[in-house]
């Protein structure tokens, strides 16, 4: 069993092909652009979503920020999805492997840091000290800035792939565990199995949250830097 | 054998089964042939499905459940190994 459980998250290949491609490029399926001013069904709920979404996300953002809201948004979009689909049975999630998220997470997180110090250079050194602190304790400050700066985007990596994985991973035990136990004993199997629907509905905000979660981040680091 | 209609122009329900394996070889099968393949297989099923006045959830969800059939065969051979058999 122990082979099984971490044979989903490997990278899937099809006779040696990288099916993989297909999997990360198949949730733009599901989002059709609107061609109308009045769409089919599909395409007005999805306008909604993510007007709503993109009303609260930016509202904090300057005029120089809100220029990132395709970014924002289309980031949300793809995790959220990508996240979702995961829950389908047999289904291989990119999300869970660290190099993706690593992928998604370095570039954004260095553009933020990059705009903030070409345009407000003096203000984006700024951030390395906090107000009023005693002068002593200067130079061990600025050393504990300077790394928790360069952990952000790491962290942003490896809370979702942690997330992510540790979900799946829970569900396969369970799952497993309810079926082993249906015919030792059927009262505690029904326990066990009430328990993994609710892991699935958690799951199912999980997948939501992370989404949330990252991008909220990416666009708090853009609000210090613009 | 020889029909007044040249056999390339023909839909595959008018071809008649001696001339298919004319018909398969006589397709465009050039990249850009086969891209205008999968455009026209997507706007078919997307304009008879979703892009109606009042789509249901069955536009969507033949697709996911079309995805996870995907997903199956191709974990197939390690859930070989997890049938409920005796000996295995």
């Amino acid at each position: 069993m122990n082979e099984n459980l971490f044979t989903s998250f490997t990278t899937p290949t099809m006779m040696g092909l990288p099916v993989v491609v297909l999997i990360i490029m198949f949730p733009s399926i599901l989002f059709p652009s609107p061609s109308r001013l009045i769409n089919n069904r599909l395409v007005s709920l999805q306008q909604w979503l993510v007007q709503l979404t993109s009303k609260q996300m930016l509202a904090i953002h300057n005029h120089k920020g809100q220029t990132w809201a395709l970014m924002l948004m289309s980031l949300i979009l793809f995790i959220g999805s990508t996240n979702l689909l995961g829950l389908l049975p047999h289904s291989f999630t990119p999300t869970t492997q660290l190099s993706m998220n690593l992928g998604m997470a370095i570039p954004l997180w260095a553009g933020t840091v990059v705009t903030g110090f070409r345009h407000k250079t003096k203000a984006s050194l700024a951030h390395f000290l906090p107000q009023g602190t005693p002068i002593p304790l200067i130079p061990m400050l600025v050393i504990i800035e300077t790394i928790s700066l360069f952990i952000q985007p790491v962290a942003l990596a490896v809370r979702l792939t942690a997330n992510i994985t540790a979900g799946h991973l829970l569900m396969h035990l369970i799952g497993g565990a309810t079926l082993a136990l249906t015919n030792i004993n059927a009262s505690v199997a029904l326990i066990t199995f009430i328990i993994l629907i609710l892991l699935t509905v958690l799951e199912f905000a999980v997948a939501l949250i992370q989404a949330y979660v990252f991008t909220l981040l990416v666009s708090l680091y853009l609000h210090d830097n613009t | 054998m020889a029909s007044p209609v040249p056999v390339k122009e023909k839909k595959l329900m008018d071809v008649k089964l001696g001339e298919l394996p004319g018909w398969i070889l006589m397709r465009d099968f050039t990249p850009r042939g086969i891209a205008g393949a999968f455009q026209r297989g997507y706007y078919r099923y997307y304009n008879k499905y979703v892009n109606v006045k009042k789509g249901s959830v069955a536009g969507i969800s033949m697709v996911l459940a079309a995805y996870v059939l995907f997903n199956y065969c191709r974990c197939y051979k390690e859930l070989k190994h997890e049938r409920l058999r005796k000996y295995h």
